[in-house]
């Protein structure tokens, strides 16, 4: 084992291996994947002097924990969380430096679901098609953590960024708003499906995962019945299967579908869906393209 | 967002930087699946992340103005499909499949007819998806077309081939299937460490080779 690699001491619920996923290869069927909240995965690579394609740790709900191998630099960002190294308190959202040996501890989430583990020099797990993410839905990439797994890291590439205040959006707690643009598939729902939509009658559903953000609520009623063939489909689609219960689409997301897509919410507003818990209210507000 | 002349795509907005070109059947997908490949190549073509063919539309994501694209798009009339090109990729395949017996009595023929039959087409993958390297092949004449299974089942082995409605597949990796299995084949279809990883992408010609 390289003397910078880490051990998981404890893997969480799940924490997978993300960076900017694999765009590119929609047409053979494979997802693009990806650290799903992105500014999250960019500020911590920042803050310890990574490049933003640099892989880092997507950890769920409650956290993980790694011994180190020789001494680093990392960085947690996302969910607000406790942070401790062996056992003592060290900052969220700023560089930490962790000796040999040390154990590094992201606790469980304070608000919001994912968090962000950067170490200087990013994991460097082995790439599949140029990206080391994890993909839940063609299992693509590196297994998500297991205890006892070793993971190597690469070589430190600059300097931990220096930073005052972190720019990092709060997690949403009461009401998930995301922006929607209709189309390309609006005509397939009655009048009032986009008024239903701004509504704001949807909660987050625990079924929600990396594929995408499943929604509980009013159904969304059709103007046309019959079937769509499959068509291409991008991150942020809003599709609509048969039960009329929106799911926004996201990293993980299957590249064709065949139900009708009401409408798409512009990447940058998925980073809060991300992070939105079982539960949060969501409402669309439909936007120009 | 913008009306098509006669023969020419119809492009529907999708988001901020993509566009869905919709035509009127699986034909004039691939043709003009076929066309933007060849403008791309050409450098006719403005950057684009993805492009994602399927049954009757090609998806174009990662465009920087969508609007001026999709006005461009439907301009111009797309040029029929051509059969030329690089020759086909040939699958050998043994035709022993568990529902060879429920195939051939659809197609009204005896079970040791079907791979004489099915190796006789020539396919070509439409567009992929389900998984990655999956193909939707066409090619098969019509009165070949057969339902999905009624109960899909739980496992279906990698190298599988199988029919559905208009479509040919090769399952690339052990999963979940509804298609009906007529054969099998050795080829590897999907290796992520090889490249390319896909044996098969949209316009890739193929053919299959009863094994003796």
């Amino acid at each position: 084992m390289p003397v910078n690699a880490l051990t998981v001491v404890r893997a969480g619920a799940l924490t997978t291996v993300q960076d900017l996923g694999r765009p590119g290869y929609a047409h053979l069927g494979v997802p693009r994947s990806g650290a799903l909240d992105e500014p999250a995965h960019r500020l911590a690579n920042r803050l310890v002097g990574n490049a933003a394609r640099c892989a880092t740790l997507e950890t769920t709900v409650n956290g993980c924990a790694l011994r180190t191998g020789a001494a680093v630099t990392f960085a947690v960002t996302g969910a607000p969380c406790p942070v401790r190294v062996d056992g003592r308190p060290g900052a969220w959202g700023a560089p930490v430096r962790a000796p040999a040996g040390a154990v590094v501890e992201v606790g469980p989430a304070s608000a919001g679901l994912r968090s962000y583990l950067a170490f200087a020099g990013g994991v460097a797990v082995p790439p599949v098609l140029g990206s080391r993410s994890r993909d839940l839905l063609s299992g693509l990439g590196p297994e998500p953590l297991v205890d006892g797994a070793s993971l190597p890291l690469g070589p430190v590439c600059g300097p931990p960024g220096a930073a005052d205040a972190v720019p990092c959006a709060a997690p949403p707690t009461a009401e998930l708003v995301l922006p929607l643009v209709p189309g390309p598939r609006d005509d397939w729902f009655t009048g009032d499906a986009l008024r239903t939509l701004a509504g704001g009658g949807f909660r987050v559903s625990p079924a929600s995962n990396r594929v995408g953000l499943r929604t509980e609520g009013p159904a969304l009623r059709r103007a046309r019945e019959g079937e769509l063939p499959s068509e291409g489909v991008v991150l942020g689609a809003v599709q609509v299967p048969p039960d009329g219960r929106p799911v926004v689409f996201l990293a993980d997301h299957p590249t064709t579908g065949g139900y009708p897509v009401v409408g798409v919410v512009p990447a940058p507003a998925l980073a809060g869906a991300a992070q939105a818990v079982p539960g949060v209210a969501v409402r669309f507000v439909p936007v120009r393209g | 967002m913008t009306t098509p002349g006669p023969g020419r795509p119809r492009a529907l907005p999708v988001g901020r930087d993509a566009l869905l070109l919709e035509v009127g059947g699986p034909e004039e997908a691939q043709a003009l699946h076929a066309e933007l490949l060849r403008r791309r190549t050409a450098g006719d073509l403005p950057p684009v992340r993805e492009i994602v063919p399927a049954a009757r539309t090609v998806l174009l994501d990662g465009v920087a103005d969508p609007r001026a694209l999709a006005a461009d798009l439907t301009r111009r009339a797309v040029p029929p499909l051509t059969t030329e090109g690089s020759a086909p990729v040939v699958l050998p395949v043994h035709y022993d499949g568990p529902d060879l017996a429920e195939v051939a009595a659809l197609w009204g023929v005896a079970e040791d007819a079907v791979a004489r039959i099915h190796s006789g087409c020539e396919f070509r993958v439409a567009f992929c998806g389900f998984s990655p390297g999956f193909g939707y092949l066409t090619g098969l004449p019509e009165r070949l077309h057969v339902p999905r299974r009624a109960t899909p089942r739980t496992a279906v082995p990698a190298g599988s081939l199988a029919l559905a409605g208009p479509y040919t597949g090769v399952y690339p990796s052990a999963s979940p299937g509804g298609w009906q299995l007529i054969g099998r084949t050795d080829t590897v279809l999907w290796d992520p460490d090889r490249e390319p990883a896909a044996l098969l992408s949209p316009g890739t010609r193929v053919r299959f080779e009863a094994c003796p």
